[in-house]
């Protein structure tokens, strides 16, 4: 069946869509990524103008992140207290990064800008996954899992800093400034990027302030709804490309496919999902890598219609 | 009754309907006369293109040329270069005028029936396409940048490849089929209509046609602009919605 996009102004196949959206909402309810960073490259690969693709997503990504958060939430997977602290430094760093996105913009070279970051961070963020997760599970092979156990507490430097706080639910006692430098800096770059950032807040949580997977996931969850949401109400506002009809459908596969993924995420071992996670992650930073080496089929291109 | 005779009467029966169809249009006198089936194209939610027809007569010999063109608007051609390994944006050079839609449908091949000056000033075929730039750069630059804009435009649906077919019945009558994909951009479009005797253009007409959202796609379009943040807050409020009744469901099942 097709429907005419209002926004996006192009004629779609509803069934591609809705599958779309049903995979996304799984792998968001899986790994508590909102799956942006998938979900973007898509659209436009279905031929939805990169703009409407960017501002769509972040709408389809609340959808599917409420019904992910919900349901980690009622496992008492979210550390709401950490969530707050993630979202305070999100909202500074999303502000700076559209000033940043702005200047990049002006000196013409924000698409080369953001296939590069994408690549660094996907391809940094996977590969560390990835070793870690080998390393784990290689381990846990060797030493019948007894070893496996992570330590409660490992004392660095940044335990050190002062403006200190309980996080009861993650049973972590660290400096504030941490997560919220932590959430201001994935906020730079979500905005930038077009994404809730949640591929980059994941790893932060786990393997710099020591959450332990389950609970970092349900975490993000919670701080990515908010994001996704302001990102919604800023490109409705500056550049109305939010396609209602086009989210609308992506959302409805979306909340299907997000609890089946946060039913599965409750019975897989933690190491495994982060090697899933690791993989996907490494796997698209590798497809954008050779995006930008390989001869493209045609050196010309047009310049994407920007709103105004 | 002779040739001659049946002919006449075919003009005038084809002249009747058209004059039904299109009471502006003089009856008399006219070398040429041609009209739509729709000037309307309306976009609802169900829209995956349209097909219009083109439809009109012509006194006398000659062959039947027409031209669609799209809403004009700017776009910027990019040229990508080879750096450090990575291909990168390099040079732009910027259109103006360019049609966001075009096609073209003629009763013979176009080589054999203008000569390039008629196709140049009439803009028959893309290539002949009235785009301006105000690069600095060569022509010939220029040029490879202007084949790649039409080469893109192709790529995308909204430049037929091909000079479409413009079918005569009889020797007056013509009619052809005009066709819109479902990703045509809105806006004011015109049809150019040109009868041609011995490389010469001996009539000429433009009709307009209308490519517009309609009903609910509309409404949403219309929303979405004039009431930008109340837009947004309804759909964070549709997908805060739809999460959480999803999450309702899923806890009973």
């Amino acid at each position: 069946m097709q429907l005419y996009l209002p926004i996006a102004e192009m004629s779609v196949d509803v069934f591609v869509l809705f599958l779309l959206g049903g995979g996304i909402g799984f792998l968001s309810g899986l790994f508590g990524v909102g799956g942006g960073f998938l979900l973007t490259p898509l659209l436009i690969f279905v031929g939805v103008p990169p703009a409407v693709a960017v501002a769509t997503q972040a709408n389809q990504v609340i959808a599917a992140s409420v019904s992910g958060a919900i349901s980690h939430w009622r496992r008492g997977n979210v550390d709401i207290r950490m969530g707050l602290v993630l979202l305070a430094g999100g909202f500074v760093g999303s502000s700076l990064g559209v000033v940043l996105y702005t200047v990049l913009r002006a000196v013409g070279q924000l698409d080369l800008v953001i296939a590069l970051s994408y690549v660094f961070f996907l391809g940094t963020v996977g590969g560390l996954m990835l070793l870690e997760s080998m390393r784990v599970i290689l381990r846990k092979m060797h030493a019948n899992g007894s070893s496996s156990r992570r330590k409660l507490h490992v004392h660095t430097w940044i335990h050190g800093l002062p403006l200190k706080m309980r996080f009861r639910t993650s049973k972590l006692y660290i400096s504030a400034i941490v997560p919220f430098a932590i959430g201001a800096a994935v906020g730079v770059l979500a905005a930038i990027l077009g994404t809730g950032g949640g591929f980059l807040m994941l790893p932060a949580m786990i393997y710099l302030l020591g959450m332990p997977t389950v609970l970092a996931v349900g975490t993000s969850l919670f701080q990515i709804v908010f994001v996704a949401a302001n990102v919604t109400l800023l490109q409705s506002i500056h550049n109305q490309t939010v396609d209602v009809f086009l989210a609308f459908v992506l959302i409805v596969g979306g909340v299907i496919g997000a609890p089946l993924g946060s039913r599965l995420a409750g019975r897989l071992p933690g190491e495994q999902l982060r090697a899933l996670l690791a993989l996907i992650v490494f796997g698209v930073s590798l497809k954008l890598l050779v995006d930008l080496v390989r001869t493209p089929a045609d050196l010309y291109l047009l310049l994407p219609q920007v709103a105004q | 009754m002779t040739a001659h005779g049946l002919r006449s009467l075919g003009l005038a029966l084809a002249v009747g309907a058209m004059s039904w169809l299109a009471p502006s249009a003089p009856a008399r006198g006219q070398a040429l006369v041609a009209d739509l089936s729709n000037h309307l194209v309306a976009i609802t939610t169900g829209f995956t293109g349209a097909d219009i027809l083109l439809f009109g007569a012509v006194e006398g010999p000659g062959d039947v040329v027409v031209t669609v063109r799209g809403p004009a608007r700017d776009e910027v051609v990019r040229r990508k270069i080879h750096v450090a390994g990575l291909w990168i944006n390099g040079a732009e050079v910027r259109f103006r005028g360019v049609p966001v839609f075009y096609a073209l449908f003629a009763s013979r091949p176009v080589a054999d029936i203008v000569t390039d000056e008629i196709a140049d000033i009439h803009q028959i075929g893309a290539e002949n396409l009235n785009l301006r730039s105000d690069s600095p750069r060569s022509q010939e630059e220029i040029d490879t940048f202007r084949d790649a804009l039409i080469r893109v435009k192709e790529r995308e649906g909204l430049y037929m490849p091909e000079t479409g077919r413009l079918s005569f019945l009889g020797r007056r009558l013509f009619r052809a089929n005009l066709t819109f994909p479902g990703n045509v951009p809105t806006g004011s479009y015109t049809v150019e209509v040109l009868l041609i005797r011995d490389g010469a253009v001996v009539s000429a007409q433009t009709t307009p046609l209308y490519i517009s959202q309609a009903g609910i796609s509309a409404d949403v379009y219309e929303f979405a602009h004039r009431q930008a943040a109340l837009y947004g807050l309804l759909a964070i409020i549709v997908a805060v919605g739809s999460g959480w009744i999803a999450g309702a469901v899923f806890r009973k099942v």
